[in-house]
This record gives C-alpha cells, structure tokens and sequence, in this order.
C-alpha cells in the first residue's frame, strides 16, 4: 500500500486549472455517496465555464443537479441539505449572483454551528468565479471576496494554480464548515503541473511561492500570477522579490506574512478588489501589527480603480491593476527612481 | 526649484565642510556663480550655482559638516527668503557618529554644543522607517545625526546602516590614530585641537600604510657636482626668471631612474603588481592645515626648467588649498624633503598605494682625502621607503645605487 501511494504522489501531469477542478470533483463524488453537485446548467449544459463537464452522464441526476436561475432557493436547499449529513457542492455561476443568496450563506451557513450550539454543522462547498478583464461589464466582473472573507463561521480559499485548485477543493469538499471556494475566470485555462493521487491541502495556510530577500508581494488567486511575472521580471533587474500567496483569505496565515515581511522589511499587497477597506487593507493591518519595527517603508496596495468596471475594453484595461502597475509601486517601496531625474 | 545640494567632489568623499559662504540671502543667483567654497577630504572647491533665482535661505552655517546629497541652501522666486539672522535655527552640524571635526579651532569637542539636526524637513520632524529606529536602537546611533535618502528624505534601512559603518570606521580610526580624533577628556593639561579634514584623511592614509610591509634604504650622496650644477642651471636661467632647487633636481633625477627601473614605479594591486606606464613624482608640501603632496606628472618627460616651474606653481596652490583633485591624483613615486628644516635624515611614511618614497635630509659637509688632502665634501642622506610586497632590497638598491650615481653625475640628468 505504501509503495502504491508514494508511487502516485511522485507522478504529475501537466492540465488546465478547469481540468484540475473537474477531476476532483468526480474524484470526491465516487469518493463519498453524501457528496452531490448542484448549481445554474451545470448538468446537461455541463456548466457555464465546462467545469462539470461530463458529470452528469457518469454519476447521474441524483448527484448532479441542474438548479432553477434563482440562488437563494438553491443555495438554501443546499445549506439544507447540508444540515442533515450531505456534502453539497454549489456552483453560483460567478460571485456577482451570490448576492441573490447572501442571506443564506451570511446569515444561516455561517452562523448555524455557532447558534445551534455545534449541534449541527455546515459541511457546504459554494463554488463561484470571480475577477474581470473578460467585458462582462460593471455587475458581471466584481471581486467581492472580501465581503465572505469579512464573515466569522465561514472559510474563504482562492487556488491561483491547478495544483492549489485540486488540493483546496479536495479540502473544502472534505471540511464540515461552509468554504467559499472562489475561483477566477481568468485562471481557467491557466496550464499548471498537478500531483496525480489524493491531494488535500490544509486551508488557512499560506504558500511562498518564490523567496526573495528585497521585498515580499502579498497576492492570491489570479494576482499571484500577475506578482509572479512582476517578480521574475523586476529579478533581471537585480531585486529579489519574494511571492506570498495567500491561498486561504479566511483564515489567514497572518505568520507567513509576517514572516516574510520580517525578512525583507518591505511589502506590497496586489488585489483584484478596490483599495479601500480591501484585502490589502487587511494585510497591510496585519503586517504594522505584526512586524512593525521590521519595516523599512509603508506597506502599499495596488488594487482595481474604484470605479464600476467599465464595460469598453479600453477602460476595463485601465481600471484593472496590472503587471505595470505592480512594478512601478514595488520600484517606489524600494526608492528606485524608474525613469530618470527630469529636473 | 531644487534645493542645492552638497555634491559627491571625489571618490572617497563622504561629507563636505561647507567653509564660506560666497553668496547672502536675497541676492540674485545666475546659475555658474559661486554660492560656496567646500573643503573636502581632498581640497578646497567651489560650490556653483545650477539655477536662476534668488537666494532665499541658508540651510547650514559656515563650518558645517554636510553630507553628500543633502540640502544647503534653496534657491526661489524671492517669495520665501528667511532672514539670514533668523535662520537656521538649528544649524546642520556633524553627524556625531561620523564627524572628524566641524568646531572651530580650539574649542574642546566636548564643550562643543550638538544641535539637533533638522532631516530633510522643513518643520524639523525626524522622518525614519520602523526598521531604521530598531536598527538605530541596536546600535547606538543617533537618528538625528543622519540624512535620510528615502521619499521624501525619509532615514531607512540603508542610511542606518551606512552610519554604522562610518562609526565603526571612526571607532576603529580613533583607535589606532590617535590623531584624527580628539581626546574624550578634557584635561586641564591639555588642549585639544579640532583637525581638519586633510590631517584627518592623512592620518587615516597614513596609518593604513603601517599595514604595509615596509623596509628602509639609506644612501649618502656627494652633492658637490649637483650643488655646482644647480649654480650654473641657475645663472643660464636667471634670463628666463626661472630657479631651480635642489627638490627639482632630485624629482627630476628620480623620475629619469624611475623609468630604467619600472619595478619600482609600482604599487601592489591586491594580489598583483601594477607597473605604471608613466612617471608621475609626487613632492609632499607642508601647508599650516596639513600634508599634501601634489603631483607633477610625466615627470621623466619633463624638462628641468618645466618641472621648476610647475612644482613652484603646484606647491603655491597647495599652501592656499586651492588644489584640484587632479593635481592631486595619479602619484606613482614621492619625494618629501626636510632638508631645508636642517634635518640630517629621516625615513618617509609610504604613501600608499605606491611602492616607494624617498626621505631627503639636509647637505652637510664631511671631511674627505683628496689627492692626499683632508677636503670638506657636500654629502646629503636620502632614504628610500620601500613596499616589501612590491619590492625586495636587491632591487630596490639597485635603484637607489643608480639614483645616487646620477646625482653624483648631474649632466646626465639633463639627458
């Protein structure tokens, strides 16, 4: 047994983010019977983004259930369910009608193990896409991840790489509190290598996910590509940035950060949400209280345009924080001066 | 408008000490003009003026110590003078943890009053990073005393840490020259004198040099011939208005062995020997605020009547502080000369990085047979310093032999 397993975990194979969530979650529905699927055309259709691609046939209607356009009656037959021993899975098509069911997950997911006296618990996995960049327009394109990562009762992860994506499913599927499981649009074709066998990452910690001596990037979901690119790239010019992804954003592994930041005395936070009262905001509150002698300048945030997303490419592309943007205010923290002095 | 800054004048230039102000607040500024004389490590330069205006404010008094970057004066429009009387209030004066001396003469450093220092802001606020404070507390260094180079003249991590190599560097220095630094006590036994930057940079040189492997030659030359020579040099050159001196004759003698000796025109290059192509002399010249040794280059392709001429000048401007760095630079081989305070001979500090120096006392006549005739004979003692590392004796009496044979026979000199 032990040679089978270790023999799996050593094998990867290189797929799609999309792919990685797919696997597992056909892998969780043959692993576990009370695990069931349910969400917007994710059966015949086979989902709006073709995660559940193919499920329907195998595991049938009773375990892959198409749901009416009305998220508040699914979500809640979901948290339901849920109450009396099932694992469903939702998909919300993207976190923008999430608010439609936002009673159900903020005030009853969230709050039941606490108000029922840990009678029952809440084992409810809420898949939903998030970020812009795609022209879907201002209510197509939020990033309200910070509105679930605001709520105690609930767990609020972001993979920003297949493998991270696979793990963190399998551990949100798996855990007995309602996970906010948010996914990006832009990541769904990203190419990753994914660890073959099971895979089950422990939420709430956090990954550097390349180590530098010159400043830490705090990022998570799709960010963390985008500070990756910035950091290999601000490397040939002689800085070593080193990358935290977040991974989890409730609970956060405010150790890792701090951890870092002690190391390089300098940070900057790459959000996809608007500055104010962002994740950034909460990272950069976690960083003056947990290393503040440790810093060298003021942590800063480059974050979306506090704007509506417009809808006209060309805004959409000035509105979004970009690779650009990430490098002109990590060259600022570290006092090089980018252009030359004009005066 | 930029603030004026205290500019980067050499390579180991770390601070300048901003001697006279040439300008006063309220008067028009053309860029070009001189605002300042800086006195640095090196020499006494001045300090122009990069902008149009009128000068508005003067950020340090005369005497200040300043560091590389950071602001003395501002230049405006004329809206915002400040009242020269008025200001400053708080003097830029001498980091404490890196300052030879910024006091006038005479007053004893601990009397000394040690103004807080205003960092980059106008309102005096002390800008710093979390880290710079910590790294500060740790190490003893007074925040005040630093110039911050971050936004908005903020202190960091890496001001901090340059502090902490300059006090290192003084402790160190303070140590081993007792010189460069003033006693910590204050006895009634006893004053200290504040010293300049040239005796704090020559203290420091000159003691890196004890660090260099070093062993002494001494020749006795009979200068009769060169004495005659120089006398009839002198009369075919009174026509022109030019001298020579004995000092020209022996940098002119030794740069000519000089280039038939290459292994002596030398100095030791970490792990190699570096032969120079030319020959450039360095005469060491006492001025009231210190040594300097300004340099004739080519020295070998000179003429006598040229290098007279030329030492003459340099010489002048080293006792008026009025020396380029570049007359200063590129020394491969230096003559100091006592002979004229009457000292019979002495051995020279090296002066690094080059290989050799050579130490000239004064003539004194010794008895002598000659045809059977007890004689006096005009003799001078000259010693070679020699860079072990670079040299060994053989060859480097093989110079100084070579050396004295020419001076004995002056007319080659002129070959």
């Amino acid at each position: 047994m032990t040679e089978i397993v270790s023999t799996e975990v050593a094998t990867t194979r290189t797929i799609t983010y999309r792919q990685a969530l797919n696997e597992t979650l056909r892998a969780e529905l043959e692993h576990d019977d009370k695990v069931f699927l349910i969400g917007e055309e994710i059966g015949i259709f086979e989902g709006s983004y073709k995660i559940t691609a193919g499920l329907l046939e195998d595991f049938g209607p009773d375990r892959v259930l198409d749901a009416p356009i009305a998220e508040e009656g699914f979500v809640g037959a979901a948290l339901g369910a849920a109450m009396v021993g099932m694992r469903p899975v939702v998909e919300i098509m993207t976190i923008n009608f999430s608010l439609i069911a936002i009673d159900q997950i903020v005030n009853h997911a969230a709050k039941m193990r606490s108000m029922f006296a840990g009678q029952v618990s809440i084992p409810l996995v809420i898949r939903m896409p998030g970020g812009g960049g795609q022209q879907l327009a201002a209510t197509h394109s939020q990033n309200l991840e910070v509105w679930y990562a605001h709520i105690p009762g609930l767990k609020v992860v972001a993979p920003s790489t297949p493998a991270d994506a696979k793990a963190l499913l399998t551990a949100a599927i798996r855990d007995d509190d309602p996970v906010i499981f948010l996914e990006n649009l832009s990541l769904y074709s990203a190419k990753g290598e994914v660890p073959d066998g099971e895979q089950i990452a422990e939420i709430g910690k956090a990954a550097v996910v390349k180590t530098g001596t010159d400043l830490t990037i705090v990022s998570y979901s799709r960010g963390t590509t985008t500070a990756l690119e910035v950091a290999r790239q601000l490397e040939a010019e002689g800085l070593s940035i080193e990358v935290v992804d977040l991974r989890s954003l409730r609970p956060l592994d405010r150790d890792t950060i701090c951890a870092s930041v002690k190391k390089t005395g300098h940070a900057v936070v790459f959000e996809d949400d608007w500055l104010s009262y962002g994740i950034g905001a909460e990272i950069s509150a976690t960083i003056g209280e947990g290393v503040f002698d440790f810093l060298d300048a003021p942590v800063r945030r480059v974050a979306a345009a506090e704007v509506p997303l417009p809808y006209a490419k060309s805004l959409e592309k000035a509105a979004l924080p970009s690779a650009a943007d990430l490098a002109k205010v990590v060259r600022e923290v570290l006092n090089i001066s980018s252009t030359p002095n004009d005066n | 408008m930029p603030d004026v800054i205290m500019p980067r004048l050499s390579d180991t230039m770390e601070e300048g000490e901003l001697s006279r102000w040439m300008k006063q607040v309220g008067d028009e500024i053309h860029k070009g003009d001189v605002l300042a004389e800086i006195e640095t490590d090196k020499a006494t330069m001045d300090l122009e003026a990069f902008d149009n205006g009128i000068l508005e404010e003067l950020l340090v008094v005369a005497g200040a110590l300043v560091p590389i970057g950071a602001p003395v004066a501002r230049i405006g429009d004329g809206s915002n003078i400040v009242a020269a009387g008025a200001a400053p209030a708080a003097p830029i004066a001498a980091p404490a943890a890196v300052v030879v001396a910024a006091a006038p003469a005479a007053t004893p450093p601990t009397d000394a009053p040690t103004p807080a220092t205003p960092t980059a802001t106008q309102t005096g606020e002390l800008r710093t990073s979390p880290l710079a404070r910590k790294i500060g507390r740790e190490h003893g260094i007074d925040l005040h005393a630093i110039t911050g180079t971050g936004p908005q003249g903020r202190i960091t991590r890496t001001d901090v840490d340059r502090a902490i190599v300059a006090q290192e560097a003084t402790a160190s220095a303070a140590s081993t020259a007792p010189l460069a630094a003033a006693p910590a006590a204050v006895s009634t036994d006893s004053v200290s004198v504040p010293v300049s930057r040239i005796r704090a940079v020559t203290a420091r040189r000159l003691t890196e040099s004890q660090a260099v492997p070093h062993f002494f030659l001494t020749s006795v030359v009979n200068v009769e011939r060169l004495v005659a020579f120089r006398a009839d040099v002198n009369e075919s050159l009174a026509a022109l208005g030019t001298k020579v001196s004995l000092n020209d004759l022996f940098v002119r003698a030794s740069a000519v062995v000089l280039r038939a000796h290459p292994e002596v025109n030398a100095s030791w290059g970490d792990g190699v020997i570096l032969r120079h192509n030319h020959v450039n002399v360095g005469v060491a010249v006492a001025t009231d605020d210190g040594l300097l040794v300004p340099v004739v280059t080519d020295a070998d392709q000179k003429s006598l009547g040229a290098i007279a001429t030329e030492t003459r000048a340099l010489a002048g401007l080293a006792r008026t502080g009025s020396l380029s760095l570049a007359q200063m630079s590129g020394g491969t081989f230096t003559i100091s000369n006592l002979g004229m305070f009457g000292i019979d001979s002495f051995t020279a500090v090296l002066n690094p990085p080059e290989a050799g120096i050579l130490a000239i006392g004064a003539a004194s006549d010794v008895p002598a047979v000659r045809d059977g005739v007890l004689v006096t004979v005009p003799t001078v003692k000259i010693t070679l310093t020699v860079d072990h590392r670079v040299l060994d004796g053989a060859v480097a009496a093989a110079f100084l032999r070579d050396l004295t044979a020419l001076l004995e026979e002056p007319m080659r000199i002129v070959l």
